[in-house]
């Protein structure tokens, strides 16, 4: 269902394309967000440091991971434009980041259970 | 320009109709496309099928990175406290500020300004060589130390360590540090490679855009190669933590 009307998507923009004048031009992101993203990646990259250095216990990889994801989404979101991209776009983006979790949980769920009952 | 020289062929007009013959396109809308926007629909959707591809690359590496810090904890521990934090934060502040500059050159790329985009540019290609001249002195670092994984590789310092305050490590646990560090040059040596052809690629963009080629409506170069160039970006936006920042205060 959900890729049908991804590739609705792209099929609407070949059978519209004739009236590309109206809409040729992307969206400009104006470099004043740039500097306003660019400065909140810097604290997040503070941030991680310092927080680094306080001891939260299991919390600390958790922190760090979490700062690392916003300042990727900050990323994804503004530098690369997916904020401003078609629905096709985002669920492309989407769909990598989904894969890779899926790379990540699978297996993880494999290695930390495997002993499970053993101890 | 190749796409101009087909569109006047007769053929052609079968297939387009009056829309090939009544319409002004401009000189980088290849052929095959309907339009601009089709054409740009479709390269942003090629690029990011390519970063997908990019994204499960490194994934397998980061899943046997998580796996491994799983399993020998203390020698992940001890291999990442010998790394500089300082050379660590430096370097992502000099990378995010890359991408930065490369997204101020799209800008300048769809603003047309000429000047803007090369001074963009090239200042992404000067903060991306720092980047590595960094990288390069950290490496130099460890090759002295002999933690580089092989037959040269010394436990000594993590066994007998120098700093009465950081744990001692016994044998078997010390010679896994040799994975977090085959891990560590697996992993930043990729990032390295993918920044290398990321500057050659600049190096040829600039010349380019020094000719005017994007500064003329044709934006997609530019912008594609920045989607790249923050996926690199944001690969080290977890590298650093990962790899620099594992439990730095020991007990």
């Amino acid at each position: 269902m959900v890729l049908d009307k991804g590739s609705n998507t792209l099929q609407e923009k070949v059978d519209t394309g004739e009236h590309d004048a109206a809409h040729a031009e992307p969206h400009i992101v104006p470099p004043i967000l740039y500097i306003k993203i660019f400065s909140a990646l810097l604290v997040g990259t503070g941030l991680t440091v310092g927080a680094a250095f306080v001891d939260l216990g299991a919390f600390n990889p958790v922190i760090a991971i979490l700062i690392a994801c916003i300042k990727a989404v900050l990323v994804v979101l503004f530098f690369m434009h997916v904020f401003y991209s078609s629905r096709l776009m985002k669920l492309t983006v989407a769909a990598g980041f989904f894969t890779f979790l899926v790379l990540i949980t699978m297996t993880l769920t494999d290695y930390l259970s495997r002993a499970w009952g053993l101890w | 320009m190749d796409s101009h020289a087909i569109a006047v062929t007769p053929g052609d007009h079968l297939d387009h109709g009056e829309h090939a013959v009544s319409h002004e396109h401009p000189a980088y809308l290849r052929h095959h496309f309907e339009s601009v926007e089709q054409q740009r629909e479709a390269s942003a959707f090629g690029m990011w099928l390519f970063l997908l591809t990019e994204i499960m690359f490194f994934g397998g590496m980061f899943a046997a990175y998580l796996i491994y810090r799983n399993w020998y904890y203390p020698a992940f521990v001890a291999g990442s406290n010998t790394l500089s934090i300082t050379l660590g934060t430096i370097n992502t502040a000099v990378l995010i500020g890359s991408s930065f500059t490369m997204a101020m050159g799209v800008w300048c790329s769809e603003v047309r300004k000429k000047s803007g985009l090369v001074l963009c540019l090239s200042l992404t290609i000067l903060l991306g060589l720092v980047f590595l001249g960094i990288k390069y002195v950290e490496y130099k670092e460890k090759f002295e130390l002999h933690h580089v994984p092989g037959a040269n590789f010394s436990i000594e310092k993590f066994v007998h360590p120098e700093d009465p305050k950081t744990p001692a490590l016994a044998a078997d646990m010390a010679a896994k540090t040799q994975v977090y560090f085959s891990l560590y040059f697996a992993m930043t040596g990729m990032h390295a490679l993918h920044m290398i052809i990321g500057i050659s690629m600049l190096c040829y963009f600039v010349i380019r855009a020094r000719q005017g080629a994007y500064t003329n409506g044709y934006v997609q170069p530019i912008e594609y190669f920045g989607l790249y160039w923050h996926f690199v970006d944001i690969v080290w936006i977890f590298l650093f933590p990962l790899l620099y920042l594992i439990n730095r205060h020991p007990k």
